[in-house]
């Protein structure tokens, strides 16, 4: 199991409300868990406790275990945690260092300041870059990449450390339609060719429906539902919860209203409607 | 000084470009030389008296040597700018013991100035999308740096959390030294040229501090 949180009950500096609630919740290497919720859910909270930046960087109180790789979170320090569980935020421009001249040199940023040979850090960086299908975006400047390669060039950055942990905080939020969908493929490959525990908070959830094997909806800091990412997406109180289900569970629903009866074969074809 | 900054670009094929650079200057030390020329307190050697003006030797003396200095430290910025990338700088400095910290800051400050003019045009772009008037007369244009001043300060501290935590997660505080990504050629002839030029500050400084030169006014 490469994340684990057990009994996590956490609390902001000067909050009195706890943002997490009793969150249990594993990950095993390889799987891909989404997380929904409605606004102040706390799943932008649970991205920074599962990578150990909360409470580690930002303060505040934290109850419950959360365990990264075999390590528990307050146990290590920041770079020990960087190297176990990488974290991706929303913004594409607060994540790259501002100090890289090249897409190249900013996912070397991590690898360097590991201090690893140099010849390590090339090979960890052309591996990212590959990874992702981005060796074409290497010499460009990151300041002017679009939001969604730059996203992927962040993304790269973090998969240069190789952690066995990816926490991803709505990491297409701010990006059209295209940049979505190069984030979301490349997602795909990072889940299936790295064998990585993902934990990615969306609010499409049409990109859950076809990347996420598992779903947990989030209220108030706490799970509410969790399951199969199938099921889960199909639950009929998913809206009340402020969750949008996807588009294919909307169609099938419409038809299923309409009585009109959906073949077999075109199941495959709606899941990936709206990814 | 300037002597030295000339022979320098002109070696390094920039002479031309430097030019207009320099020239930036101009409206500085003419008010460099007019302020001094002119007004030098305590001087009473006049060139001339020209009615209520009274230029002075001493006045014009001390107003060339700073208009020298400022020429020389602008001639010397000029040639460093156009010869040396900062990012091949930063990474040099780094190369030679610059502390992680330090190189970050330098590098990121380089590299907000463009950014930061970036994120100001959206902003007044939105502005003026809203209706706010962010041209015509200047005291208007100054009107409109409020609101243009709020989210631009606010957007820069809000970003500043999540960049912390962004470098947290790429073991930024990791201990030691960072990896050296590049060798920049650094020539015998460079390096007796770089320790001569130390030396001799220091020489002068010693020399200075012992009175053996002559106070500059």
């Amino acid at each position: 199991m490469t994340l684990v949180l057990e009994g996590v009950r956490y609390r902001y500096a000067g909050a009195r409300a706890s943002a997490l609630d009793g969150v249990d919740l594993v990950v095993e290497a390889g799987r891909v868990t989404g997380v929904v919720g409605a606004n102040d859910a706390g799943k932008s909270t649970l991205c920074l406790v599962a990578a150990g930046l909360a409470p580690g960087v930002i303060g505040g109180h934290l109850a419950g275990r959360v365990v990264v790789a075999g390590v528990e979170t307050t146990q290590a320090r920041p770079h020990e945690l960087a190297q176990r569980c990488g974290i991706l935020f929303q913004n594409p421009a607060t994540q790259l260092s501002g100090t890289a001249a090249t897409a190249w040199e900013e996912v070397a940023f991590g690898p360097r300041n590991l201090a690893l040979p140099l010849d390590e850090v090339v090979e960890r960086v052309e591996g990212a870059l590959a990874a992702l299908g981005i060796s074409g975006l290497a010499d460009r400047d990151p300041g002017r990449l679009s939001g969604g390669e730059a996203q992927l060039v962040a993304l790269a950055s973090i998969l240069a450390l190789r952690p066995a942990c990816l926490v991803l905080d709505e990491p297409t939020s701010q990006l059209d339609p295209h940049g979505t969908r190069l984030v979301g493929e490349a997602l795909g490959r990072v889940a299936r060719e790295l064998g990585a525990a993902i934990l990615v908070v969306e609010h499409k959830t049409a990109i859950l429906a076809r990347l996420a094997n598992e779903v947990v909806v989030l209220a108030a800091g706490r799970v509410v539902r969790a399951g199969p990412a199938a099921e889960v997406l199909d639950d009929a109180q998913l809206e009340g919860l402020g969750v949008e289900p996807p588009p294919s569970v909307q169609i099938r629903r419409a038809l299923r209203v309409a009585g009109v009866a959906l073949p077999a074969a075109a199941e495959g074809a709606l899941t990936g409607i709206g990814a | 000084m300037i002597a030295v900054c000339a022979v320098s670009a002109h070696a390094a094929g920039i002479l031309r470009r430097s030019v207009p650079l320099v020239l930036l200057s101009v409206p500085l030390l003419v008010s460099i030389l007019l302020v001094n020329t002119f007004l030098y307190p305590g001087a009473t050697d006049p060139i001339v008296d020209v009615g209520p003006l009274r230029p002075t030797w001493t006045g014009l003396a001390a107003a060339l040597q700073a208009t020298l200095r400022v020429l020389a430290f602008g001639f010397s910025v000029v040639v460093l700018v156009l010869t040396t990338e900062a990012d091949h700088l930063l990474a040099d400095l780094e190369r030679r013991g610059l502390g992680r910290r330090a190189t970050f800051v330098l590098g990121s400050t380089l590299r907000a100035i463009p950014r930061t003019s970036g994120r100001a045009g959206e902003i007044t772009e939105a502005q003026r999308a809203r209706g706010l008037d962010t041209e015509g007369r200047i005291w208007r244009r100054v009107r409109g740096i409020v609101p243009l001043a709020g989210p631009l300060i606010v957007g820069a501290l809000t970003d500043v959390e999540e960049q912390t935590m962004a470098l947290e997660a790429r073991a930024f505080t990791a201990p030691g030294r960072r990896t050296v990504l590049r060798a920049f050629p650094d020539s015998r002839v460079q390096r007796l040229i770089r320790w001569t030029v130390i030396l001799a500050c220091l020489a002068l400084l010693a020399a200075s501090i012992a009175g053996l030169l002559e106070p500059l006014p």
